[in-house]
């Protein structure tokens, strides 16, 4: 039946390509029409609900961006993938579906967020998981697991209290190991700290 | 002096009588992120006019730890303790959907016992949810005696997954292909007179909320969500059902054997606070039901997919006495379990929604792309839209009904 569904989608939308997929129905659809084809879905299809919205970094591909789409129907309780790619590589944009569906609007600003996708027609695309002034797309594929350090907006910090916000080392954190030579325990930050015990007095 | 009469029916009408009447001034204040009713650490900007909210902007990420990110970097078994940190009031029930959405990649079917397992620790995992998120509804609206009441019940459950998996909250129980270890000698019948012991607490829980004057006038009528929205905004678990959509994964996408049970889905009529309130009391006896159709039920034969050699690894006494098996042990604890290249989006009915995990594997031990969608995500995204033109203390009565957790909302 989900075979049937998908070869009539792509006959009436000649735009529309099959994709592989281990489950549900899915079609690449490009990004001048991607609105025409989510209002279809949404309107024609039944597809009411829009489940799930992300990205995915191609990293040395191009296009390098692609948005992933998953809608679901309420109704025949099917759901199907949409992507759409992004054809800018430097400044990858997509069309937003918010006026569509509501759940758009936070799905489409995490993944600005986390990819710096932007998403054309978002009426408030702002960072919704990092803070505003974050510097990074951190799923990014170039984007290090340790992450990087960052400064911390710490001008509310500043004008009440008169210091500075100190970010914590990253060394010692998860996922970061050091860079020096010689033993782990040695360079872990907090080993300098480690040679008192119970026997032995904290140096002073 | 002059005194003016200002009705106290209707909160919209208030607030726009006062816009007209007096001059107010709107006042701006911050709601947590440390505060007793956000449940964790979420963060509302509230403009107020007076008592009245008129604009809500809700602040996520103080819990964001970058799951998606770790997940692409480890192996599929190396993830499933992270699961635990999601949704932890649950973490057996995202234990399940996570092992689920991985094994659907590689298109590998779990043998009958080890679905009924699955089963059984995702509702009872529901009720732990359902009784923390009740009790601490109950409390953010004034009544602190349900609290103690479900917290004892909690705590008997704790115990079992204890008995179960070796952990009281960090569970980590299924694996890729199965689940962790069988269910201990006995356990099932602890688990049958819990249940025993249960019903009765949710009907005390019933006589003391259900007809309370001050439960329902705090809650009725409150944080109204229509059919419409709540589709709309992808809301999904209690709080669609609590607006009048009756779906449910379990019965209209069924995965680890569901249909086989005989359960009902409650729904509410107005959508309101109160209806979401009934639906989790509904649930949690219907869950009940299917704990002890499992306990019925149960078939015999293995917890994990034996002849799936690149996925599980084979029992320790086998390791220990065979090569071909510790070779196959040693590859899938290093290498991880063997995928194929596809793409899969799988979601499972959780406590609080669902809770789906998207995954772009281009074969071998770890994802490429992990995305995870955390119902309590979309559930807070109606916040600004259901917030406006209720007062604060509605502000509590709300965010106590949608029943969210930040550890999957900030993921």
């Amino acid at each position: 039946m989900d075979d049937d569904f998908l070869s009539k989608l792509l006959e009436s939308h000649n735009y529309l390509t099959q994709r592989d997929s281990a489950d549900h129905p899915a079609v690449n659809c490009p990004a001048d029409r991607w609105t025409d084809c989510a209002k279809s879905l949404r309107d024609e299809h039944g597809y009411d609900m829009l489940i799930d919205a992300t990205c995915i970094d191609w990293d040395k591909e191009s296009p390098r961006f692609s948005a992933v789409y998953h809608l679901f129907s309420t109704v025949t309780h099917k759901y199907i993938r949409i992507v759409v790619d992004a054809e800018d590589d430097e400044n990858p944009s997509v069309p937003s579906v918010t006026s569509l569906w509501a759940a758009a609007d936070w799905h489409e600003r995490e993944a600005y967020d986390m990819f710096g996708v932007t998403f054309e027609g978002h009426p408030d695309l702002r960072r919704i998981l990092m803070w505003d002034s974050y510097p990074w797309h951190p799923l990014r594929k170039e984007f290090p697991l340790a992450g990087h350090d960052t400064e911390l907006p710490d001008i509310a910090v500043r004008e009440e209290t008169g210091t500075p916000v100190i970010p914590a080392p990253m060394a010692g954190g998860p996922f970061v190991s050091s860079k020096q030579a010689g033993a782990m325990s040695k360079n872990e930050p907090r080993g300098a700290d480690q040679s008192w015990n119970e026997e032995e007095e904290k140096p002073k | 002096m002059a005194t003016k009469e200002i009705s106290v029916g209707d909160v919209l009408a208030r607030s726009s009588e006062y816009e007209e009447e007096l001059d107010t001034e709107r006042m701006t204040i911050s709601m947590g992120p440390s505060h007793p009713s956000t449940h964790g650490v979420l963060r509302l900007k509230l403009e107020l006019d007076g008592e009245v909210v008129t604009e809500c902007d809700p602040e996520l990420g103080y819990l964001h730890r970058g799951d998606e990110k770790i997940a692409e970097n480890m192996t599929y078994n190396q993830f499933v303790p992270y699961t635990d940190r999601l949704d932890y009031l649950a973490p057996l029930a995202n234990n399940v959907a996570y092992a689920i959405a991985v094994e659907k990649l590689a298109h590998l079917e779990v043998p009958p016992r080890c679905q009924a397992i699955r089963v059984l620790v995702s509702e009872l995992a529901r009720i732990s949810a359902h009784l923390l998120g009740l009790g601490a509804f109950a409390m953010d609206t004034g009544a602190l005696t349900v609290f103690m009441l479900t917290f004892t019940e909690r705590e008997k459950l704790y115990t079992l997954f204890e008995k179960l998996t070796g952990a009281r909250l960090t569970t980590s129980f299924t694996r890729i292909g199965g689940v962790a270890r069988d269910l201990p000698d006995d356990w099932l019948n602890e688990v049958s007179v819990f249940v025993d012991q249960l019903i009765p607490v949710v009907d005390e829980v019933d006589g003391l909320l259900t007809r309370n004057r001050i439960f329902v006038d705090r809650t009725k009528d409150v944080g109204v969500i229509s059919r419409e929205d709540a589709i709309s905004y992808g809301l999904t678990g209690p709080n669609l059902r609590g607006s009048g959509v009756p779906l449910d994964l379990r019965k209209d996408v069924p995965y680890s054997g569901y249909e086989q049970y005989d359960f009902d889905i409650p729904v509410g009529t107005v959508g309101d606070a109160y209806d979401r309130y009934l639906v989790r009391m509904e649930e949690m006896r219907q869950s009940a039901l299917i704990v002890k159709q499992v306990i019925e039920t149960i078939p015999e034969g293995s917890y994990f997919a034996e002849d799936a050699k690149r996925i599980f690894p084979p029992t320790k006494d086998k390791v220990m006495s065979s090569m071909e098996e510790l070779i196959q042990n040693f590859m899938i604890t290093t290498q991880g379990p063997q995928m194929p290249a596809g793409e899969v989006y799988f979601e499972a009915e959780n406590p609080k929604g669902a809770l789906g995990f998207f995954i772009h594997s281009k074969g071998g031990g770890v994802p490429y792309r992990m995305k995870i969608r955390g119902p309590s995500f979309c559930n807070l995204s109606i916040l600004p839209k259901i917030c406006v033109g209720a007062m604060i203390s509605d502000v509590v009565a709300i965010l106590g009904s949608l029943d969210f957790v930040m550890g999957e909302c900030d993921r």
